[in-house]
């Protein structure tokens, strides 16, 4: 990747960050950790790949976007403030009352999140059924769903990468924001889900493994995925509370909103970092 | 002899394929039951067999409802309906575009039993916003219902029998969403009856006109939203109502009918026939009709007891 871009993106990445935060300390709650983890995540897809936009940001042939991991739809209201679509002032309504970007996703109050999510482990399906769309349609939309590692202990995702293969849906590519805690405790204090690059490949997917937080990574990843029918599982190994040093690889930072003093501290750290 | 509404389902979206061709059909393993076989055989490349896994069809239906597709989803209405949270979140919260089609429901599935029955889901499908819940009573009513579910938008809930249901609507029925249908007049007692207890009430109350016993007898096809009007003009004339489905009686047709009388201020006596609170057993339909009192010799007691 060129350095400029890489900067861009990285600068990008910065407002996305400094915006999650500000919005979970005027909303007062919130999920920072699993927020922070999916940003370079996002904004390569938002910025480079699907390249959201206000005017085709409803096309009927858009490449679709579903936050499969509800709580972590800060994230995504700052990305799509960067595009265009959501007035910066107005992320700061998150979670009031009135205001279209609801706690987690709500596609009737907010149709640019695509699908309403929030109930672990019910994109995926979402996601099957839209690529299936795309297929039958003979159009050529993509459909990015990005799900959570906790999120792959719920029954339907499996329901789903069962079934996904035998659609022949190349056109599905999941982000596994592989950040190893979930709410409670670790990932392997609770169900380990290791070896999991061997798991997804048995079930008849291509599987990559990448470092989530490397637009590097991801730009490769998604630059070389293949028409070979087979629906594709990138594990990113991402960094729960990435990019503000109190809130990196602590559970506690999942669902706790950071004060005023905290919040200004930590959007010191991601201007500096 | 009747037919089973899952039949006439079966027949109905296989007809209304060719008008509309974004319909798609997603079956978990049940197609020859719930009777979408027939329209795999005319549509194959319209037809996905999702296997034994209702929660993830039931998402995929959600997913190509949001691309503009009408997904119709068909399983064992206690199957379907127990994977609620999906439904609630993917399908409903969502307003997805799909379609839920519960066949096997009530008792009268028969002798494969409880598992099998489909006991609650009218009280768990009412229960979600953004959802109709629809239980037809006879062949022609089902296929009418069928092609107002292609053509309305929104989330539908169908509630169908296995069991052969008799004819009681003229060739001419046309499909009145959300308003009851009243078969016969009366003015001692009115029964509001749903489904395969709607032909049952009908033939009761006949019966019950040659002992004197004047039984108005209105089918509840819509069960949300419920005719309100209706139901407030019949209690007014006549303060005995019973209501009368193959269901547990919480939260179900009676329910929603106590709902409307209590809201209204209306001061009318009501049964409300149905399982009380009970799961099922296996027998034959009759044998369970018999024991329940859904059959036409058990309503008309009810009816005795009643007045």
């Amino acid at each position: 990747m060129e350095k400029d871009k890489e900067l861009k993106l990285k600068n990008i990445s910065k407002r996305v960050r400094i915006n999650i935060i500000k919005m979970l300390s005027e909303a007062g709650s919130g999920h920072p950790g699993g927020s922070l983890s999916i940003v370079e995540i996002l904004v390569y897809l938002f910025i480079e790949k699907i390249k959201r936009s206000r005017e085709n940001a409803l096309d009927e042939n858009r490449d679709r976007f579903i936050l499969s991991k509800g709580h972590g739809v800060p994230a995504l209201y700052a990305i799509l403030s960067e595009v265009g679509i959501i007035n910066e002032n107005e992320l700061l309504t998150l979670r009031k009352l009135n205001s279209p970007l609801q706690g987690h996703p709500d596609r009737v109050k907010f149709p640019y999140v695509e699908a309403s999510t929030g109930s672990l482990g019910q994109g995926l399906s979402i996601g099957l059924g839209m690529a299936l769309g795309s297929k039958l349609k003979k159009s050529d939309f993509k459909v990015y769903v990005l799900i959570g590692d906790g999120e792959l202990q719920e029954g339907q995702i499996w329901e789903a990468i069962l079934k996904a293969p035998s659609l022949k849906l190349d056109n599905l590519i999941v982000f596994l924001d592989y950040n190893k805690l979930q709410l409670d405790r670790s990932i392997n204090e609770t169900t380990p889900l290791e070896p999991l690059f061997d798991k997804i490949k048995s079930f008849n997917w291509d599987v990559y493994e990448i470092d989530g937080h490397n637009f590097n990574d991801i730009e490769k990843v998604l630059e070389n995925l293949k028409t070979n029918g087979k629906p594709k599982f990138i594990i990113a190994h991402t960094i729960k509370g990435k990019g503000v040093s109190f809130m990196e690889n602590n559970n506690e930072w999942h669902g706790v909103a950071p004060t005023k003093e905290e919040a200004l501290k930590a959007i010191k750290e991601i201007e500096n970092g | 002899m009747g037919k089973a509404t899952r039949v006439s389902f079966g027949e109905a979206l296989a007809e209304l394929g060719e008008k509309y061709k974004n319909i798609v059909v997603l079956d978990a393993d049940l197609a020859k039951s719930t009777k979408a076989d027939l329209f795999e055989k005319k549509f194959p490349e319209r037809f996905f067999p999702m296997g034994v896994a209702e929660a993830n069809m039931i998402g995929v239906a959600a997913g190509l409802a949001l691309t503009g597709f009408i997904p119709f989803i068909c399983s064992f209405a206690v199957f379907v309906t127990g994977r609620y949270d999906t439904i609630r979140m993917s399908v409903a919260y969502n307003l997805a575009n799909v379609k839920i089609v519960g066949t096997h429901a009530g008792i009268g599935i028969g002798e494969d039993g409880n598992s099998q029955m489909g006991l609650e889901d009218i009280s768990l499908m009412r229960s979600l916003p953004n959802f109709v819940v629809i239980q037809p009573a006879d062949d022609i009513e089902t296929k009418k219902a069928v092609e107002f579910a292609v053509e309305y938008k929104g989330p539908v809930y169908l509630r169908l029998t296995r069991q052969n249901v008799e004819k009681i609507n003229p060739d001419n029925y046309k499909f009145d969403f959300g308003k009851g249908v009243i078969l016969k007049e009366g003015k001692d007692v009115a029964i509001f009856a749903t489904g395969a207890l709607v032909y049952n009430a009908l033939k009761a109350a006949e019966e019950l006109e040659k002992e004197n016993i004047s039984v108005k007898v209105i089918n509840i096809h819509t069960i949300k939203p419920i005719d309100k009007e209706l139901i407030i003009e019949t209690a007014k004339n006549i303060r005995k109502i019973i209501t009368a489905e193959d269901h547990n009686i919480i939260s179900g047709l009676g329910s929603a009918v106590a709902e409307v009388l209590a809201e209204n201020g209306i001061s009318a006596k009501l049964k409300r026939i149905g399982l009380n609170d009970i799961f099922g057993e296996s027998g034959s339909t009759s044998d369970l009709y018999k024991k329940y009192g859904f059959d036409i010799n058990g309503l008309k007691n009810s009816v005795k007891n009643f007045i």
